[in-house]
């Protein structure tokens, strides 16, 4: 797997502390949504940091679109967000992984459950639903600290809107604002229950999150009496990924 | 931060898997040498904060694989793997 130069083509704001960089990679030869790049920075003492960031886009979509969140304290992170422009080249291998990625073919239905920035991935899958006209039934529950926080929030509602099977569902655990419908605390039992399908629909389950959202949310599905085997987990790490 | 927070799944390895293996790993099959476990490397346990990266067996948590960089080597240890399946 080599390494590609990508050069930045824009940058969009998602919320104050996550920016999308949409990627020309050459001869990118295509991805699945789920999977994953890995992004390398080298500095000019030759000292590189490594970390995984989930691709965001379709592949039906020609660029490569990264959603990445800035750790205040993070190492890649605060420089990918805050140093970058539209111009800029990094580096980048992919794409990775194969097991965590979901077709159209399939099928469904589709249970997505993401935890802050854990929706990257399942956005992909979102995007790749909506670009190959699929009406395989999907929910998505999302669950964030602010309605602030709440990544792709206006896409999602259009999304949902368009009445081909998608339904969305939130939760804001820290604070909600007035007028809000949704859940208002942390996913649990009661909520999968309330938000999945029958265990006999064998929906499949995509969780993605935070260590401990990602094993809370799928231990409690699988209590609910849903087939560990259909439900697939990916873990995102406090620095989204090694060192190298 | 508690040591849940570090611990991750094999989707996290997934980049350096493919450099040693140079196939897409994550749908493998890996058998525990220690519990006979079989599991899709994509779901067994990872530590990325360790010297190196660290693969550990879901059901007895039995090191599977560890993965070292230095300068310009991989140091692959697979003694705790008793069988790897990749789909082809």
């Amino acid at each position: 797997m080599t390494w590609r130069v990508a050069t930045i083509r824009d940058m969009r704001e998602e919320t104050a502390s996550a920016k999308t960089l949409v990627l020309d990679v050459p001869d990118w030869p295509g991805h699945l949504a789920g999977q994953h790049v890995d992004v390398r920075l080298t500095a000019e003492d030759g000292y590189q940091a490594q970390r995984s960031y989930s691709i965001a886009s379709a592949p039906e979509e020609r660029m490569v679109a990264l959603t990445v969140v800035r750790f205040a304290d993070g190492e890649v992170s605060p420089y990918l967000v805050d140093e970058m422009r539209p111009g800029d080249e990094l580096e980048l291998r992919g794409p990775i992984g194969g097991w965590f990625v979901w077709d159209a073919h399939d099928g469904g239905p589709l249970l997505l459950v993401a935890g802050g920035s854990g929706l990257v991935p399942l956005m992909a899958m979102l995007r790749h639903r909506h670009a190959v006209a699929s009406h395989v039934p999907a929910r998505l529950l999302v669950s964030a600290r602010r309605a602030e926080d709440l990544l792709y929030s206006a896409e999602l509602a259009e999304l949902a809107e368009a009445d081909d099977g998608f339904e969305l569902l939130a939760t804001l655990t820290r604070e909600a604002p007035a007028g809000w419908t949704g859940f208002t605390r942390r996913i649990d039992r009661e909520m999968l229950e309330e938000v999945a399908w029958s265990p006999r629909e064998l929906a499949r389950t995509f969780v993605c999150g935070p260590t401990a959202f990602v094993e809370a949310a799928a231990d409690a599905l699988v209590g609910l009496g849903h087939d560990p085997a259909l439900i697939k987990t990916e873990r995102f790490g406090p620095t989204g990924g090694s060192e190298t | 931060m508690n040591d849940d927070d570090l611990r991750l799944d094999g989707n996290a390895a997934a980049g350096l898997l493919t450099e040693v293996f140079a196939v897409e790993m994550t749908t493998a099959l890996g058998t525990c040498a220690h519990c006979g476990a079989t599991n899709a490397l994509g779901t067994v346990q990872v530590y990325v904060h360790a010297p190196g990266t660290v693969l550990r067996c879901p059901a007895c948590t039995n090191v599977l694989m560890t993965i070292v960089r230095s300068h310009e080597h991989l140091h692959v240890d697979l003694s705790g793997v008793r069988r790897v399946e990749i789909a082809g």
